[in-house]
């Protein structure tokens, strides 16, 4: 394996195994929020289960080892594109229709997706994970996700941020997915349309699921002040 | 027909350059683009004028030599087919149209449209070839091949090297030429032996030149003259990954 991690390819490959770890774990996480549309008390279950959980912990560890290499290494290959395109750029310039335009775009989602990510961090998982940890305190205890759920997404602004925060990453996924297939090796021309296919209902079913928790829980809240 | 021409003039690789607009220079719907270029440098030339230089040589679609990025594409608007297969009746009367040489940093601009492709001739001397003697023709059934395993390596070997693909990347990648190099050999059992080492060099020679990666916008594949699918570019990740992995 030596000089892997120096080469192109090596360097692409980091990207798209790290990219492919964390579609696994939003697959996770999107799976597990669901739950909290149809019991709060289970999703409390599940908060209780994996914030006490070593091995959840450890998990995370390792995700966001995965998460910080993949930002890494989007820069470094971003950088090293941007002078291998040279100075000088077309004067007149299409992007052909066969080009997805997020596929143009990706560092920029990306930096979305992390901001997105940090204002999430913000909400939940300081309030929740690392509050358990420290043995922190806030309004409502750190197992009690519903609780944090019902507060955050009765708040009209938040719920829209958080809804364009999806939108960036089902525009990410779109082709950071089937990318990520294709880097690896896993393609040819029978299976070429079919993982671009796969990776757009992927996205979909991703963001969608996360998107109807949060809807879920703003229709509720309305309904509360309505009553 | 006429058509206004917006070229990019540069005296030489060092010097600044910009655009020069040549107004209603007359031509056919028949004419080539080339022809069309050809028609304005004579008229320059008359003038005393510094002629534009371009590159070009086959004028028929394949020595890659016509390396022009035409109105936002390169080898112009018209699809699988290289600048000098390109007719004025894929423009309007009175249109204009911008001519401006490959930007990418592996090819460098030399004069005006001309750029320095050597660049690609550099990765497929590093091993875009097979080193062994093979003597006479051998017998056509000796080494069967699958129909599927021949046409794959055919489409790959269409690749002209013209540079199209990295002149569209917005990373400059020349990895859609690489993997149609590597893969032409490594689908025959004539490549096979070398694939490995093969791999290994273009994929090495292609890093050391400072060209860029790709990140699969799939814009090399729509403007390729010849239709290379990037589907090479996955198998040229599988060689070189198992190449590597068995290091
Ligand atoms: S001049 Fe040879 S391909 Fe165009």
């Amino acid at each position: 394996m030596s000089g892997l991690f120096k080469s192109s390819i090596g360097k692409k490959l980091i990207m798209s195994v790290t990219g492919l770890c964390l579609v696994l774990f939003l697959l996770f996480h999107m799976s597990m929020n669901l739950v909290a549309i149809f019991s709060g008390e289970a999703y409390n279950k599940v908060c209780e289960f994996l914030g006490t959980n070593w091995y959840a912990l450890a998990g995370t560890a390792v995700l966001a080892v995965g998460f910080l290499l993949h930002i890494v290494y989007a820069f470094i290959l971003t950088i090293q594109n941007r002078r291998a395109r040279g100075n000088v750029r077309y004067a007149y310039s299409v992007r052909p229709k066969m080009v997805e335009w997020a596929s143009q775009n990706m560092l920029i989602l990306g930096i979305i997706v992390l901001v997105g990510l940090g204002l999430h961090f913000s909400h939940f998982w300081y309030k929740m994970m690392f509050a358990e940890l420290v043995g922190a305190e806030h309004q409502f205890g750190p197992t009690d996700g519903a609780a944090w759920l019902q507060f955050y997404f009765s708040q009209p602004v938040i719920v829209v941020l958080y809804l364009v925060w999806f939108v960036a990453i089902w525009f990410h996924l779109t082709h950071g997915f089937w990318s990520a297939i294709q880097t690896i090796g896993w393609n040819n021309l029978v299976w070429m349309s079919r993982i671009q296919k796969i990776s757009t209902i992927f996205a979909t079913i991703i963001c969608l699921g996360f998107a109807a928790v949060v809807i879920t829980f703003f229709v509720k809240s309305l309904c509360c002040c309505a009553a | 027909m006429k058509v206004t021409l917006k070229v990019w003039r540069q005296a030489n690789a060092k010097a600044k350059g910009e655009f020069v607009t040549y107004k209603d220079v007359e031509t056919t719907p028949d004419t080539s683009f080339l022809e069309t270029l050809d028609i304005l440098n004579e008229s320059l030339v008359e003038r005393g004028e510094e002629p534009i230089t371009f590159d070009h040589d086959c004028r028929e679609g394949i020595c890659g030599m016509c390396s022009l990025y035409i109105n936002g594409h390169p080898h112009g608007p018209a699809t699988k087919a290289t600048t000098c297969q390109l007719y004025m009746r894929r423009f309007k009367d009175g249109e204009t149209i911008t001519v401006e040489p490959w930007r990418s940093a592996g090819f460098p601009v030399i004069k005006d449209l001309m750029v320095d492709r050597s660049a690609y001739d550099k990765i497929q001397q590093a091993g875009g070839y097979v080193s062994f003697n093979c003597g006479g023709a051998p017998d056509a059934n000796a080494l069967p091949i699958s129909k599927e395993k021949a046409d794959l390596a055919m489409d790959a070997a269409t690749c002209i090297g013209c540079g199209a693909c990295a002149a569209a990347c917005k990373n400059g990648s020349a990895m859609l030429f690489v993997s149609a190099k590597i893969s032409q050999f490594a689908l025959l059992p004539q490549g096979r032996p070398e694939a490995a080492r093969r791999a290994r060099a273009m994929v090495a020679k292609m890093d050391e030149l400072g060209f860029g990666n790709c990140t699969n916008t799939r814009a090399c594949e729509a403007e390729c003259p010849k239709g290379i699918s990037i589907t090479n570019i996955a198998r040229m990740n599988r060689e070189f990954l198992k190449a590597k992995f068995k290091d």
